[in-house]
């Protein structure tokens, strides 16, 4: 069966409405009102236009509970798009809308929050490390951020509505399979690097207290790794820096 | 002598819009990171005339930020507001002036935290709309779907505007006040600053790359190379 067309105008307003997917989102429904309200351009399109009983059927579908990574839920929407239109029986649309969401969270939060991310985080403090003008280390972080993100949202919204409820196929694409482990891997590389040519290039005439700072910061690791799941480090950040500077005030 | 603790607080009106925006763009719209502090905070500094500032005290906050990940319904802190407020805070202050990196800090810090719980709030506000439009929903109308979405993204841009305007207004006069009072130099202020963040950015990595085969291979190395070239540039 050939892919049904939808106008470039739809799709770009899918993607623009896609962009703002969590704006309602709550603890009841998480995702799903931003589902309904990114397919609406395309809802439009069933029979019976905007209030026709296709659209309104669909729309009260498609807002209830949905949780998804963000970005990844793009393939969600194409997909839902697409059993729409091609008339697909309600009740194998709640099943699919009651199975995807697990996979498209799990496989987004580790390779767009525990993988892209902290690599072009890392990408940014190496330039900053190495001199580079505030305004190329913003540029080399949100265009090196932006190209994944808008890509997987492009990419996710072009594969859902291609192959519709068979989507599931897509998240065994390579990228999605194998990213995950690669990207983590630059990471740790690139942040290995960064992390030091960055502190360093903070630290300034502080530089005199590099032996103190290299102690201080290996000890810290230890502490807020030893920590992990019970206390967060940039919360006892906060009380270690209060204690400094009430110390320093009243010494 | 105690400094004048009244500050002017119409100034903070233009940043208050700036954090508005950022605060928006960490969750509601559109995601593309302009929140994360290495953006946010130079983007401040800008503002007030001093991006390199407004950098070094975004690149501290990013450290810290490296140990957030964004999941789901987890709670987390709120970087986009709060690093305009360590931002502005730090290009306030004069070059080389002992603990403006440290108040900047802490403030962006107890910002993002306040920051946190606001989008907590905004989350339960945003069931409750979302409990009252149930019935035209059910009903299949697409405009209570839309207006549920504008409600939410407009308020989430008012959250962030107000939490960064009460935030400079709360922190600015301690700023003042701790400056004018604040008894070690400079320098051991800065190395503390630099010291937590980076302990906190180490851990973060380490724990992310905890779960791929080899990946700490990978960050041994990547220190290695860092310190040869932090020794080469010092």
């Amino acid at each position: 069966m050939s892919t049904p067309q939808l106008p470039w105008t739809t799709s770009a307003a899918i993607l623009v409405r896609m962009l703002g997917i969590q704006g309602a989102w709550n603890y009841e429904t998480m995702l799903g009102n931003g589902i309904a309200f990114a397919m609406e351009p395309a809802l439009r399109r069933l029979p019976g236009g905007r209030g026709g009983e296709a659209y309104r059927a669909a729309i009260t579908r498609h807002s209830g509970y949905f949780n998804a990574h963000p970005y990844l839920a793009a393939l969600a929407v194409g997909a839902l798009a697409r059993a729409e239109f091609d008339g697909v029986p309600a009740a194998q649309i709640e099943r699919f809308r009651a199975a995807a969401p697990g996979p498209l969270g799990s496989v987004g939060d580790r390779l767009i929050w525990a993988g892209w991310l902290p690599l072009c985080s890392s990408l940014a403090l190496l330039g900053f490390g190495l001199g580079l003008a505030p305004a190329g280390v913003v540029l080399l972080f949100l265009v090196s951020y932006n190209l994944g993100h808008l890509g997987l949202r492009i990419w996710g919204l072009h594969v859902g509505w291609r192959e519709g409820l068979r989507m599931a196929q897509a998240l065994g694409h390579p990228v999605l399979r194998h990213g995950p482990p690669h990207v983590a891997r630059a990471t740790a590389l690139v942040a290995g690097v960064a992390l030091p040519v960055a502190a360093q290039a903070i630290l300034g005439e502080g530089r005199v207290l590099l032996g103190g700072v290299l102690i201080a910061v290996t000890v810290g690791a230890l502490l807020v790794t030893r920590l992990a799941g019970k206390f967060e480090g940039w919360r006892l950040a906060i009380y270690v820096l209060a204690a400094f500077i009430l110390y320093s005030v009243v010494r | 002598m105690m400094p004048e603790l009244v500050v002017d607080l119409l100034p903070f009106v233009p940043l208050a819009l700036l954090g508005a925006v950022l605060g928006l763009d960490a969750v509601s719209f559109p995601q593309a990171m302009i929140s994360r502090p290495i953006v946010a905070a130079t983007l401040a500094g800008t503002m007030l005339g001093h991006p390199m500032r407004g950098l070094a005290i975004g690149v501290a906050l990013e450290f810290f930020a490296l140990e957030v990940m964004p999941f789901g319904a987890s709670r987390y802190p709120e970087w986009g507001s709060a690093s305009v407020v360590g931002g502005s805070l730090f290009a306030l202050t004069a070059d080389n002036t002992a603990a403006a990196m440290t108040v900047a800090t802490l403030a962006a810090l107890v910002t993002a935290q306040v920051g946190g719980l606001s989008m907590v709030a905004l989350r339960r506000w945003n069931a409750m709309w979302a409990r009252r439009q149930q019935v035209s929903i059910a009903q299949g109308s697409g405009n209570a779907v839309v207006g549920l979405q504008l409600a939410g993204v407009t308020a989430d841009l008012v959250r962030g505007g107000i939490l960064t305007f009460l935030a400079l207004a709360v922190f600015e006069p301690l700023r003042i006040a701790v400056l004018a009072t604040f008894s070690f130099p400079g320098t051991l202020s800065r190395a503390v600053v630099v010291s937590t963040a980076s302990a906190v950015g180490l851990a973060a990595i380490w724990k992310v790359t905890s779960t791929t085969p080899g990946a700490r291979w990978w960050l041994a190395g990547g220190l290695g190379l860092g310190f040869a070239l932090a020794g080469g540039l010092g």
